[in-house]
């Protein structure tokens, strides 16, 4: 394994190691852990977060 | 050792915050936009053939048809400055899941075409921005209320801009508080400037025509304005 020397000193080096199988296996199985945060932050995590931010008040109230 | 490994992981975890807050500006600029004006044009769409198939609309508080489409939907906004093909449903309270779906109805105004102040909100920007134009809107501009046995035809007649506590833009007379009305008016609101909470774009109009659904011509009504 030809690791950068330094390659594990972080959490994404370290997560590149404990995938499974060939460069090619690991480079699909990281586009799909993407997708998954990138579905989880879209679905569920920004619609809870954006009420707590005032750039879309567009009512008159007290 | 310890101290290179500390400014990695200071790093990565930097970074991996930088493209969260990247993906949540795309979120909220971009995707709330493409998945509301999905919602919002398929309620436009079951209200339409609601409206063409007459299904009798049950009424609700203070005299306005409501909940007879998808969500609570009981009426169709048509603004020809903002597009020939522009249409929005009017949906029952303000809130901000309604706002999601549509232009919402702020719950105690009139209804549409009674006398009285029809008062309603609508997005500026994100979420489908219904209102993202409001500022171009002109004395004149017309703003075409659908319901499901009339069509109501309001005329722009002025716009201010006020702090978001002026709640008196949305009395039966607006700008008069306790004032009792003698015509029908609509008033519009939305935030100012864009991306901003600290003002509110707001527009009145009056009504200047009611016409029964049977008789509804489009092409008379539905002109594009002059620079649109």
């Amino acid at each position: 394994m030809a690791d950068h020397p330094e390659g594990g000193l972080t959490v994404y080096a370290a997560l590149w190691r404990h995938l499974p199988g060939p460069t090619w296996a690991r480079a699909l199985l990281c586009l799909v852990l993407a997708f998954v945060v990138v579905a989880v932050c879209f679905l569920w995590v920004f619609p809870a977060i954006s009420p707590l931010l005032p750039f879309t008040e567009s009512t008159v109230g007290p | 050792m310890r101290i290179r490994r500390l400014v990695g992981w200071t790093g990565e975890l930097l970074m991996t915050l930088g493209v969260l807050l990247l993906l949540f500006a795309a979120w909220q600029l971009w995707w709330t936009d493409v998945a509301a004006n999905r919602v919002q044009t398929q309620i436009v769409q079951t209200l339409e053939d609601d409206f063409a198939r007459g299904t009798p609309a049950p009424v609700l508080d203070n005299g306005i048809p409501t909940a007879i489409g998808k969500d609570g939907a009981f009426a169709v906004v048509r603004i020809p400055r903002f597009g020939a093909d522009y249409a929005r449903p009017v949906i029952q309270g303000t809130g901000r899941p309604v706002l999601a779906l549509g232009i919402g109805h702020y719950v105690g105004t009139a209804g549409p075409g009674q006398v009285g102040n029809f008062a309603v909100a609508g997005h500026r920007t994100t979420y489908g921005r219904p209102f993202h134009d409001i500022d171009r809107l002109e004395d004149g501009d017309r703003v075409v209320v659908e319901t499901a046995g009339t069509v109501y035809v309001y005329e722009v007649t002025s716009r201010e801009i006020v702090r978001p506590w002026e709640v008196d833009v949305l009395d039966p007379v607006p700008g008069k508080p306790g004032g009792t009305p003698t015509e029908a008016t609509i008033t519009m609101t939305s935030c100012h400037p864009k991306y901003s909470a600290t003002q509110r774009f707001v527009v009145h109009g009056r009504l200047v025509a009611e016409v029964p659904r049977a008789e509804w011509d489009p092409s008379k009504w539905l002109t594009t304005p002059k620079g649109a």
